[in-house]
Order: structure tokens, then C-alpha cells, then sequence
């Protein structure tokens, strides 16, 4: 199986391909693709070098363009469509119809993924974009179990790529207006969720609050430790129930699986992150390159390695295990 | 002509209270299309389905176009059946909101959800080409969006929500149930204690969203009322009216009068808010704003009197 690693810097991005990365994902410092964070991703001469340097070691390039594009202003999607082809990454990671049918009329050679954010979560639905897209790869929303994988690919006339580590959505992917709601700012519209502009730390007594727009997303009593505000995960009064509504503050964590999504028929396990630094990704890339080169017996030291790096240190394996839900 | 589509109820009510909304709706509201059918939670189906003839039939001996409404989140195999036999066997129309509709129904003319991504022409286009005849647009729109859409789409008739929660989220989990200690495989319909959604409120008891089973909604409720003017002239030719656990009869009367000129948008939003008085209105996603903002448009109010 391959193993596909984000990058949000050049740096991340060489650290990514060090550390034995099949292929890196990357996106271009805009609103074309679902990590545009202040300070991250690349400009054309930035992934120009990236892609050289990632072939020389045999790597591939992956870019993002996950994003839905703005009306009137698709121009900005299809330049950037044309610049990760001219520059040569190997696949294009796509969301959006529109963009998907302008790649394949325009870059009918040109390799199409399917952007997990276009929450295609079902056979029919990936056949589809199989026939009307020729799309190769599709990745899989978190929505999903084991067994539902192995279900879709039986079915599917695609490879199947899922998350295994990292940032979890509990919403379906792409289909989440949650944080416009409360901030304007959606991953579909303009690549954030739960930007931090809109993020306010204010001390109330002995309380920590965390603030997403105008709206208190959890507090924290003194000694406990303030995680950042993203709307899912934060601490909410329900009915007549307080805690987490959607999920905990935890990151996922399927590693210990991996046998059973090969069993699948996954090809490709996918990182989430980045956003996250090059010593993280550094760390991930190689601790998951030798969990994929280790029998199933030694794996144990490497997956509790996997844990001490994970957001928080708590972890879920998530959707993939049916009483998630 | 301006229409006016009542979409699907999203919250779970049962059977008999389903069946009654929509004899009350047959009977008085003066609405021209109706999308029905269980959109957020396969395991709800069974609550309507014995009602489901009837309501059809009083519907078209009413006048009204009836569509079916397609998953929302298709993950299991069992839902994937569903949504196949819909189309396979409707003799209705039917309003896809998955991917799998869409590729199913390819060719065939149908409808187009507010929970399809389709955020600009080209995508509005390609569903044209695959036999949409109306795509209602997500909520989370702009006006400038929705306008340049309009601009670059000839063959397709577009449709905007401007009453009611919106939907904001789904998930394979149920935040509803696991609220109520259970999960979703064992949920026992608990969902269908709020027939309105279940409140969710911040720490600081500010009121935020609401669940309704698997799917997140808006605790403020939609309401476009100044904005209808400008709409029309975009060339959006119909108005969604999402149920409420409200008068909708009423509401849909409403909105009729204030597009016949009779009512003006201040006058509509008094009416609508004795109609529906826990609600908190909002119309911020229309003026690229948060949306769970409500802005003030007096300005253009009176551009539209």
C-alpha cells in the first residue's frame, strides 16, 4: 500500500519525501485547496522544485485543488489546475464537478483523484465519477467502517485511498457549513474551517474560554488544557446533557488496522496534516514507513510511538468501527 | 411566475402527524411543488410509508407537483438499495441529494438538492446536461454567487430556501442518539422527541445549532423576505420553504402575498415571527456574512416597495 503524506511547507514537503513517503500532497498558498492557513503551502516555483526534488528520490506529487470554485471567479481554479499540470504533479486532487469536467476536457492525460471532500461514499457514487471523470483514485470520506470498505471495493472500478492518521472530521467531508455558520469561513468556500481569525481566548474568572465568532466553543477550568476551538469537537450543552456533542478532542488513529484495510483492498492510507510542522511529519512519515515494513507481531513499540504523537494523546479509530457511530 | 416548493420535512414526526401536515398543506397552502419523503436517516422510512400513498394522492388532487426526495448520506448497502429502487421504480420526480442519485438517475429528468454541492456554473451546467431541470442551491450561497450562477445558467431553473433551519452538517454518527446515551445502531427513534431539533446552547447558553438525528441544523431559522426582489431579477424562478414544526400553511400564505405585492417584507417578517415565535431569524450566508447573522436591508426594503 502506498503511503501518502501531506505537506504544508517546502520544508515539510523534503522531510516528507525523506522520511520514505510514496507520494506527498500539497496545495498552492490559496483558496484552491482545503488548507488555506496563514503561512502554509506553496507558490508555483515552490512546488516547481518540490516535484523535481520528489522525483529524483522516486516520490510523487499529489496537489490539491479541493476547494469549490467561487462563482465568476473559476479562473483562479483552472490556473491553478494548469500550473500543477505544466509543473507535473502526478495527480490532481479534486471536490468541485465544474473543475473536475473543465481537468479532463482541457488534460485528458492528466491523473484525477477524488478529493475526499467530494464525499463519495458509496459505489454508485464512485462509478459515477469513474465514468463521467475518468477518476483513478478515489479517497474515502471518514464516514465509513471496515466493512463498508470492503464492500465498495468490490464494487468499485477505482483505487481506494483512506485517512489513517491525523486530524478527524466527524462531519462528512465537504458537506459541512458549520464554521461558515459561526465565522463566515467554510472549508468548501474558502479552504479553512474554524479559521483562526475568528478565534478568541478570553479568561472568565478561573475559566479558560475558547471563542469561534461570537460563540463560546468550550471552557476550561484552571489546570485543565485549552485545545483550540474547532466547532466539532468543542463542549456544548444538549439538551439536558454537557460534553462533547459531536466528538472529543481526538485525532485518528488506524494503524493498528492496517492489515484488515489492506484485506479491503485499499491502495493508498493517507495522512492528515498539513498544517503541522516538519519534525511532525518527519516523525509520522518514517514511524508509519517501518509499521508498514514490520510483521503485524512487531508492530506494538511503533504504534505506541504513533500515540505519544497524536494530538492531545487520545485517539479513535473513528467511523472505521461501526459503534462510533 | 415565481413558484413556491415546500422541501422535505427533515425531522423525524410520526406517522399520523406526517400525514396531517400535509393534508393541511393540500388544503391550504398555496404552494406549487412539494419534495417529500425521509431525507436524513434511512432507518426512519418505516414512520411514513403507510401514509405515503394517501398523502400523494391529496397532494395531486390539490394541484400540487409532487418530487421524492433522495439520502442524504448514503454509506450502507441497505441505503444504497433504497435510493436505487427509488429511481428505478418513481413514477415521480425526484430530487437527488447524493452522488449515487446523481449517477443513477443520469439522463433521466429530476431535481437537484440543496445538499449537492453546486457552487458554480460550470457545476450547474454539467447537472443541466445530466438531465437536472431545477438544482435548489445550497444554503451556504452568497447572493453574489447564486446571481453569477443564475447569469451563466440558461438551461436550468434555480431555486433558493428562504424559510426554515438549515442544514449545515451530516455524519455517519448520530449526535442526537449518543446525546440520549445511546448510538445510532440502537437509537430506539429518539430523535423523535424534538419534532423541532434538539437545541444545542454554547456554555455560556447562547443558543447555537440544533440536532436532528444524524443531521446538524441551524438553531436560527432562514428568512429571506427583502432579498426576494433581487432573486427574482437574478432569475431565480422558485422560493423553498423547509418545514418547521410550525403553521407552514400559514407561512407559505405569507410568502404568496408578498410576492403577489399585497404584503411588504416588514409586514411578511411580524407575520412569520407570530407564526413561528421561538425562531431567531437569520440571512447572513445570503449577504456573504456568517450565517447565523441577520442583516438589516433597509436600505433595499425600500428599493423593493
Amino acid at each position: 500500500m502506498e503511503l501518502i503524506c501531506p505537506a504544508g511547507t517546502p520544508a515539510a514537503f523534503r522531510e516528507a519525501v525523506d522520511a520514505g513517503a510514496d507520494a506527498v500532497y500539497c496545495g498552492f498558498r490559496d483558496e484552491t485547496n482545503a488548507r488555506n492557513f496563514p503561512g502554509l503551502n506553496f507558490s508555483r516555483d515552490e512546488l516547481r522544485d518540490a516535484i523535481v526534488y520528489a522525483r529524483k528520490k522516486g516520490c510523487m506529487t499529489f496537489v490539491a485543488l479541493n476547494t469549490f470554485m467561487r462563482a465568476g471567479n473559476e479562473e483562479i481554479w483552472y490556473s491553478a489546475a494548469a500550473d500543477a499540470v505544466r509543473l507535473g504533479a502526478d495527480a490532481l486532487i479534486l471536490a468541485d464537478f465544474g473543475l473536475m469536467a473543465h481537468v479532463r476536457e482541457h488534460y485528458p492525460e492528466q491523473r484525477l483523484h477524488v478529493s475526499v471532500q467530494a464525499s463519495a461514499s458509496n459505489p454508485e457514487a464512485i462509478n459515477f465519477l469513474v465514468e463521467a471523470f475518468d477518476a483513478k483514485r478515489v479517497v474515502l470520506p471518514r464516514t465509513l467502517t471496515i466493512g463498508d470498505i470492503a464492500r465498495i471495493g468490490r464494487k468499485v472500478k477505482c483505487e481506494i485511498e483512506v485517512f489513517v492518521f491525523g486530524g478527524l472530521c466527524v462531519m462528512a467531508e465537504g458537506r459541512c457549513s458549520l464554521s461558515s455558520y459561526a465565522t463566515g469561513k467554510s472549508p468548501n468556500m474558502n479552504g479553512v474551517c474554524s479559521p483562526a481569525s475568528h478565534v478568541r481566548y478570553r479568561q472568565d474568572g478561573s475559566d479558560m474560554v475558547s471563542e469561534l465568532g461570537t460563540y463560546t466553543i468550550n471552557r476550561f477550568s484552571q489546570g485543565e488544557a485549552a485545545g483550540y476551538p474547532t466547532l466539532c469537537k468543542g463542549r456544548f450543552d444538549i439538551g439536558d446533557a454537557r460534553g462533547y456533542a459531536f466528538e472529543d478532542p481526538v485525532s485518528l488513529d488506524v494503524m493498528g488496522e492496517i492489515e484488515a484495510l489492506k484485506d479491503a483492498g485499499v491502495s493508498a492510507l493517507k495522512i492528515e496534516g498539513r498544517q503541522r510542522g516538519k519534525a511532525y511529519v518527519a516523525e509520522v512519515v518514517s514511524t508509519l514507513r517501518q509499521v508498514l515494513a514490520t510483521a503485524p507481531s512487531g508492530r506494538g513499540p511503533l504504534l505506541a510511538r504513533l500515540r505519544a504523537l497524536s494530538e492531545g494523546q487520545k485517539t479513535t479509530v473513528g467511523a472505521y468501527e461501526k459503534r462510533w457511530r | 411566475m415565481t413558484e413556491l416548493t415546500l422541501g422535505p420535512v427533515y425531522y423525524l414526526w410520526d406517522g399520523p402527524k406526517w400525514r396531517d401536515f400535509y393534508y393541511r398543506i393540500a388544503d391550504e397552502a398555496p404552494v406549487d411543488r412539494i419534495i417529500l419523503g425521509e431525507t436524513v436517516c434511512s432507518k426512519r422510512q418505516h414512520f411514513i410509508e403507510p401514509y405515503l400513498a394517501e398523502v400523494v394522492e391529496r397532494l395531486e388532487r390539490a394541484g400540487k407537483s409532487v418530487a421524492f426526495s433522495s439520502l442524504a448520506l448514503v454509506t450502507l448497502e441497505r441505503e444504497s438499495r433504497i435510493v436505487k429502487e427509488l429511481i428505478e421504480t418513481s413514477d415521480h420526480a425526484i430530487e437527488v441529494n447524493d452522488l449515487s442519485a446523481i449517477g443513477l438517475i443520469n439522463g433521466r429528468r429530476h431535481l437537484v438538492g440543496p445538499l449537492i454541492n453546486v457552487y458554480n456554473g460550470p457545476t450547474a451546467r454539467l447537472m443541466a446536461q445530466r438531465g437536472a431541470d431545477r438544482i435548489c442551491l445550497p444554503p451556504e450561497l452568497p447572493f453574489s454567487s447564486i446571481a453569477r450562477i443564475a447569469e451563466d445558467t440558461s438551461d436550468v431553473a434555480l431555486e433558493v430556501m428562504v424559510f426554515g433551519r438549515m442544514p449545515l452538517a451530516i455524519s455517519a454518527r448520530c449526535a442526537h442518539a449518543r446525546s440520549k446515551g445511546r448510538i445510532k445502531d440502537n437509537c430506539q427513534f429518539v430523535c423523535g422527541e424534538e419534532p423541532d431539533g434538539l437545541p444545542i446552547k454554547t456554555l455560556d447558553r447562547q443558543s447555537f445549532l440544533v440536532l436532528n438525528g444524524v443531521q446538524t441544523m441551524s438553531h436560527t431559522c432562514q428568512l429571506l423576505l427583502g432579498e426576494l426582489t433581487d432573486l427574482q431579477e437574478a432569475g431565480v424562478n422558485a422560493f423553498r420553504l423547509s418545514p418547521q414544526d410550525c403553521d407552514m400553511a400559514r407561512i407559505a400564505a405569507i410568502f404568496r402575498e408578498m410576492l403577489s405585492g399585497s404584503l411588504g417584507p416588514e409586514e411578511a417578517a411580524t407575520l412569520i415571527g407570530h407564526c413561528y415565535p421561538s425562531a431567531k431569524f437569520s440571512n447572513g450566508f445570503h449577504h456573504a456574512r456568517e450565517g447565523a447573522a441577520w442583516i438589516s436591508r433597509a436600505k433595499n426594503t425600500a428599493h423593493a416597495s
